[in-house]
């Protein structure tokens, strides 16, 4: 099973205490200096839809946005382009585009907005490739925790969301806290 | 662009009408062809555009990012249309017609909206839905997975008869004469891809209304408005249509005129047929802001319009659509899914008190209501989509329709099911009350994303509805029942003039820096199917527009009599005094270093400027007739060899002898508009007008590309070998290029070529 379209959300530990129209002002800066390793194109603004998107920065390879499904804010990384490689290897990926943008915006908000460090959410934004069963979550198991094991962490909880109209995704619970450097260096 | 496109693909196969599926299987062909160079720019703009595949801001490739334009490093930069890198992401627009959607339809919207899109969709002020950010290369799949629940993009945007827009409240409303739905149904399946109206220089937009005192399908605004009356005949009541013809807004707006006073049902479809062709014949074709019909009806006066089309409509050739739907059409109805029944008292629940004030309007039908799920912007998420489908199924039979003002309307509520509902809706963020007042701002798109938007309409929507939805306890009913509607230019997409209070964007330079500014437009009526249409007022810096509404509306609470309503009231009041409450506001901005943001737009901080400002498709590109039966034949000959490719030997043979039908059907419509695709029609006015006659003769080689014709169409139906196949599909290649030939010759040599018909 090839699995594309990989999408991180890294949730904001706490409350959000940041103006998103200052995450606004940001992106827009981040697509003047293309501070991703995508190419940037745009902002979209989607402060006014209860639980929606956030804002977002829409790009060519990936989108990256300070998102609110669910209620819960998060940074989501969102794969728009395949990539070659194991499906372990496009989950490193993501992640780590993911952690960079955290990593990113912390500096930019110092002292108001963490990221958590021992929760995320793996998505595949592609029902065709990924339904929404358990079946698929059997068949990539192994290389999610390939993935895990990369990171370090071997006993991570993996909760399936089982909502078949829902697109495939799995809450990651890690048993240890992850250093965004580290991460980042690797 | 997706992994899972050609998968998809393979699973919709067999899935969907063998006609759709044909179209996207075409489509997709044309991708191809464009990418390998072998379609023109121009045809495929507006052949994507015809699909619903629309530009989009920056895809030019250019960003101006506050202090100079920048190239955005697209991979491939290939053109799918004048100035238009491949890359780039563009809008794909989804025809809804009459805003009728079912359970099945919500949810693949949410689908198609997550996977493709930036996760939301968004409801047009035309009923439509567009999903941003999508990647030409996934536009096939997308119109597949919609096709496989009965919705097509086809002909939502470029110079076609676009959406069909219908009252959301038809057949539930109380006062409308009857219910628009089967007759705006038929109308939509009549006109998609009708022959008749693949000509035109612009859109044609149409549209349906139960009556003629409410703004629902807003009739006046549109080329071709449908208004149902009840008339007594012979002591009988007959129903029949008040149509008007040559509306539209834009930058320079008409109110529709009247076509007839009373049309019967069964003269709708032909009469609609032969406004079509009278427009595609005599529309203005080459200067695009002067090809809409109004312009055509501008220059002849409406009565020579309608003796045109009357001496068109005696010439049509009978259809049986034209009144086959009729046949059943006092047994369309639909049904609750739950009995009739009482509103509970409204409890000490004020959020609700006020939603059930404004969002809850009563059917004709004893017991039920409809619910108005008012969307700020538009605006929806794919959970959002999924939840509606499944409240309307707890709750109705799956009965929902969108709207002209962005929202939603859920129809046949039992009445004791409201608390309910309104408790299922809140719990997914759907319950914001003010549908259709002042707090429901319509804007479109703007500089969001649009590639002529010159000032942030959805900011300042954005902005203005913070404002006011924290105030709007405070605000006295004369206010709350305002229309404000904001365009992000004068095309009035966001359809400022039929407002109350309407603005659109402009700019000015002050101190020597460009300054977003909205024009205020004042005294548009909405009702009465857009009834008038308001004027400007005064262009204001668009950071103060805030400001401006304050005053606008602090005055007219001062100023007006009685209950007079707003239009009225600006009309009697006039602009002058109004003006004079704005006048300093445009005066006296900071300068930029002491206050910067005068100099950006809402929600948007870079320096505002005009350059991200691309050329319009709004216009489509006009493309003729004979380059587009050109391009189909030249798709046909490619699928032949691929047919070969694939040892398809019948199929390819098969589509070689369409491809040479069809050229030569280019070449005959030029001539003779009325050609059918009959093959013998084909070839015998082909032979008369272009062989017999020696225009088709080739220079060198004669009649020898002729002759590969007459002979593929005396052996049509035969069986193909490899070889055969193989030879046929060279000779219809020659034979298109002749065609070619042929077509630069009759330019060239001005031989007469106008509207000859039989």
């Amino acid at each position: 099973m090839e699995l594309q379209h990989v999408n991180i959300k890294i949730f904001v530990d706490g409350d959000l205490r940041v103006d998103l129209q200052q995450v606004v002002d940001v992106f827009h800066r981040w697509i003047a200096e293309q501070a991703m390793d995508e190419l940037l194109i745009d902002v979209a603004d989607y402060r006014h839809v209860p639980a929606g998107p956030g804002v977002v920065i829409v790009g060519h390879e990936a989108d990256y946005s300070l998102d609110n499904a669910g209620n819960r804010q998060g940074l989501l990384y969102n794969r728009k382009m395949p990539i070659s490689g194991s499906n372990a290897d496009r989950f490193n990926q993501a992640f780590a585009a993911a952690v960079k943008a955290c990593n990113l915006l912390e500096n930019e908000f110092a002292g108001k907005l963490r990221f958590n460090r021992q929760e995320f959410e793996l998505l595949v934004n592609d029902r065709c490739l990924a339904p929404n069963t358990v079946e698929t979550l059997e068949a990539c198991k192994p290389e999610i925790e390939a993935f895990l094991d990369s990171l370090g962490q071997t006993n991570a909880v993996v909760a399936h969301d089982t909502n078949g109209r829902r697109r495939f995704s799995v809450n990651v619970a890690l048993n240890s806290p992850l250093d965004f450097g580290v991460v980042l260096s690797s | 662009m997706k992994a899972s496109n050609r998968r998809w693909k393979e699973i919709l196969d067999g899935h969907l009408p063998d006609q759709l599926a044909a179209e996207i299987d075409q489509f997709e062909t044309e991708i191809e062809l464009r990418r390998q160079g072998k379609i023109d720019e121009k045809v495929f703009a507006e052949t994507r555009l015809r699909r619903g595949a629309y530009g989009q801001r920056y895809d030019n490739g250019q960003r101006h990012d506050g202090t100079e334009s920048k190239t955005l490093a697209f991979p491939e930069v290939e053109s799918k249309g004048p100035n238009t890198v491949w890359d780039a992401p563009g809008m794909l627009r989804i025809k809804i017609p009459y805003g009728g959607m079912t359970p099945e339809q919500l949810e693949l919207m949410a689908e198609i909206a997550e996977e493709y899109s930036d996760g939301i969709a968004h409801i047009t002020t035309r009923q439509d839905f567009q999903l941003h950010f999508i990647h030409i290369d996934d536009t096939p799949t997308i119109m597949r997975r919609l096709a496989a629940v009965g919705i097509t993009t086809r002909e939502a945007c470029g110079n076609s008869v676009r959406n069909v827009c219908g009252c959301p409240f038809a057949g539930v409303c109380p006062d409308e004469a009857f219910d628009v739905t089967p007759y705006a149904d038929a109308y939509t399946q009549f006109m998609l891809g009708h022959p008749d109206a693949q000509n035109f220089g612009r859109k044609f937009k149409p549209s349906f209304s139960g009556c003629q005192q409410h703004a629902c399908g807003l009739a006046a605004m549109h080329d071709m408005g449908m208004v149902a009356e009840l008339r007594d005949v012979d002591g009988k009541q007959v129903r029949g249509f008040r149509v008007v013809v040559g509306g539209g807004l834009g930058a320079v707006p008409r109110q529709a005129k009247l076509f007839d006073e009373f049309m019967l049902p069964e003269e709708l479809l032909p009469t609609t047929q032969a406004i079509a062709k009278v427009f595609g014949r005599h529309g203005e074709k080459k200067v695009r802001s002067r090809a809409r019909m109004k312009f055509l009806i501008d220059k002849w006066g409406i009565e020579k319009f309608k003796e045109e089309v009357l001496a068109e409509r005696q010439k049509l050739k009978e259809d049986p659509r034209w009144t086959e739907y009729l046949q059943d059409i006092d047994q369309y109805e639909e049904k609750p899914s739950r009995p009739p029944s009482e509103l509970p008292p409204v409890n000490g629940d004020v959020r609700y008190a006020n939603w059930v004030k404004t969002n809850i309007r009563d059917q004709r039908q004893e017991g039920y209501v409809t619910a108005a799920v008012a969307l700020p912007l538009g605006d929806l998420t794919g959970d959002q989509l999924r939840s509606l489908a499944d409240i309307i199924r707890e709750f109705t039979n799956g009965s929902i329709r969108t709207t002209v003002e962005q929202n939603f309307v859920i129809r046949w509520v039992s009445k004791s099911d409201v608390p309910a509902l309104h408790a299922a809706l809140d719990a997914v963020g759907l319950s914001e009350p003010g549908a259709s007042n002042i707090l429901d701002l319509v804007a479109c798109p703007g500089t969001d994303t649009c590639k002529l938007g010159i000032s942030s309409s959805r900011g300042l929507a954005a902005e203005l509805r913070m404002r006011l939805t924290a105030k709007s306890y405070e605000l006295d009913e004369a206010i709350q029942n305002l229309h404000i509607k904001i365009s992000g230019c004068f095309n009035s997409c966001g359809q400022h003039h039929v407002a109350d209070i309407g603005f659109y964007g402009v700019s000015r330079t002050v101190n020597g820096f460009k300054v977003p500014h909205f024009q205020v437009v004042l005294g548009g009526q909405w009702e009465e199917n857009a009834g008038s249409y308001g004027l400007p007022v005064v262009a204001i810096p668009s950071k103060r527009i805030p400001d401006a509404l304050e005053r606008i509306t602090e005055f007219y609470m001062r100023q007006r009599e009685a209950e007079e309503p707003f239009a009225k009231f600006v009309k009697r009041v006039g602009k002058v005094k109004i003006r004079a409450v704005l006048d300093d506001l445009t005066q006296n901005l900071p300068k930029p270093e002491t206050n910067p943001d005068f100099y950006a737009d809402w929600a948007d901080p870079r320096q505002y400027s005009l350059g991200d400002i691309g050329k319009g498709e709004c216009a489509g590109e006009v493309v003729t007739q004979y380059e587009f039966q050109m391009t189909s034949a030249e798709r046909m000959v490619f699928n032949s060899q691929v047919k070969l490719e694939d040892h398809d030997v019948q199929a390819a043979g098969d589509s070689a002898y369409q491809a040479m039908i069809t050229a030569a059907k280019a070449l005959v419509q030029i001539q003779y508009d009325d050609v059918t695709g009959d093959p013998d029609e084909v070839v015998e006015e082909f032979k008369d007008r272009y062989f017999d006659t020696n225009v088709f003769l080739d220079p060198f080689a004669g009649p020898k590309f002729a002759n590969y014709f007459f002979a593929a169409h005396q052996s049509a139906g035969r069986e193909f070998s490899d070889d055969s196949a193989h030879v046929l599909i060279e000779e219809a290649q020659l034979f298109i290029e002749a065609v070619h030939t042929c077509y630069n010759k009759i330019r060239t040599e001005g031989i007469e070529t106008t509207g000859v018909s039989k």
